[in-house]
């Protein structure tokens, strides 16, 4: 894999910090893909909500986003088709796709909802959150890579 | 109306910005989280620029009494550390480790046809269907009688 220009990974999350700010200020709500995406589905446990929780955002504002999502991908892939090289290990995808599901849900946020958005307004639980996953995302690959945990 | 246009359009930016970032590659992702190997600082930009927009956003929020096109702001309050978040926030930090993806990055992969993404986002949806089947709990009286801000 070769290094990225530095102009990548500017532009891209400058796109993503805009994304945020456009739905904050125009639609009142954190854009959190693990919530928006849990409200696009129906799995969102709305009994769980009190009074100091929002409510799930709405579905159909929801679903646009999330549809949207699919289409800006293509359009920049479009553009420039990116290299995805991911494992084909069918029992390490699922295995990460439940927990990543499971964990979001429970922690209330994932890298965009507590990182982008959280981090943003210096919310101490999405900055204790990012924390924990970013380090315990950190440990997973030195174990898996460094002393050969192999699942 | 004009509230799902801006939902469609930030969804567009952002599905934009996780391919221009090349945070849609979980590779990318495994070699910026291998801070112990041949470390990759690239999506420490993309967090940073991606910081920049958002920070300014939350401090116009702050003189704003609502939103352009909503009633008002639905934004967590909640500071107290719990549990569930704790404990949410391990189970998503292992599981981004094991493959790379986390949800943004998984659905727009998803949508260039990449059948590892498929299998990633049925199990994550598979993952959020058991946390409402699981941790669903009834409100309590005193909670349900509240009006939900």
């Amino acid at each position: 894999m070769q290094a990225l220009d530095p102009l990548f990974p500017l532009l891209g999350g400058l796109l993503i910090g805009l994304s945020a700010a456009l739905y904050l200020l125009a639609n009142g709500r954190v854009a959190g893909i693990s919530g928006l995406l849990a409200s696009a589905t129906g799995l969102s446990s709305e009994l769980q909500s009190n009074a100091q929780v929002p409510p799930e955002p709405a579905p159909q504002l929801a679903r646009a986003f999330i549809l949207a999502i699919f289409v800006g991908a293509l359009l920049a892939a479009w553009i420039k088709m990116p290299d995805i090289v991911v494992t084909h290990r069918l029992p390490l995808l699922i295995a990460a796709g439940l927990l990543v599901g499971f964990g979001t849900r429970l922690g209330s946020g994932c890298t965009s909802g507590h990182g982008v958005c959280g981090l943003a307004r210096a919310a101490p639980r999405s900055v204790v959150a990012t924390l924990i996953f970013m380090a315990v995302a950190a440990l997973t690959v030195t174990l898996i890579r460094q002393f050969g945990w192999v699942l | 109306m004009k509230k799902l246009l801006t939902a469609a359009f930030a969804g567009l930016l952002f599905g934009a910005g996780m391919v221009v970032s090349d945070m849609i590659n979980p590779a990318r992702v495994l070699a910026f989280l291998d801070v112990t190997g041949a470390w990759d600082y690239s999506l420490a930009l993309v967090m940073a620029a991606a910081l920049v927009p958002s920070v300014i956003a939350w401090q116009l929020r702050k003189r704003m009494t609502k939103p352009l096109f909503a009633l008002n702001f639905q934004v967590p309050t909640r500071r107290d550390l719990d549990w569930r978040l704790l404990t949410g926030a391990v189970l998503f930090g292992i599981g981004w480790g094991l493959v790379g993806f986390c949800p943004g990055p998984a659905i727009a992969a998803l949508a260039l046809g990449q059948r590892s993404a498929w299998i990633f986002v049925a199990a994550m949806l598979l993952g959020m269907l058991l946390h409402r089947v699981l941790m669903q709990r009834p409100v309590p009286q005193s909670d349900a009688s509240q009006p939900r801000s």
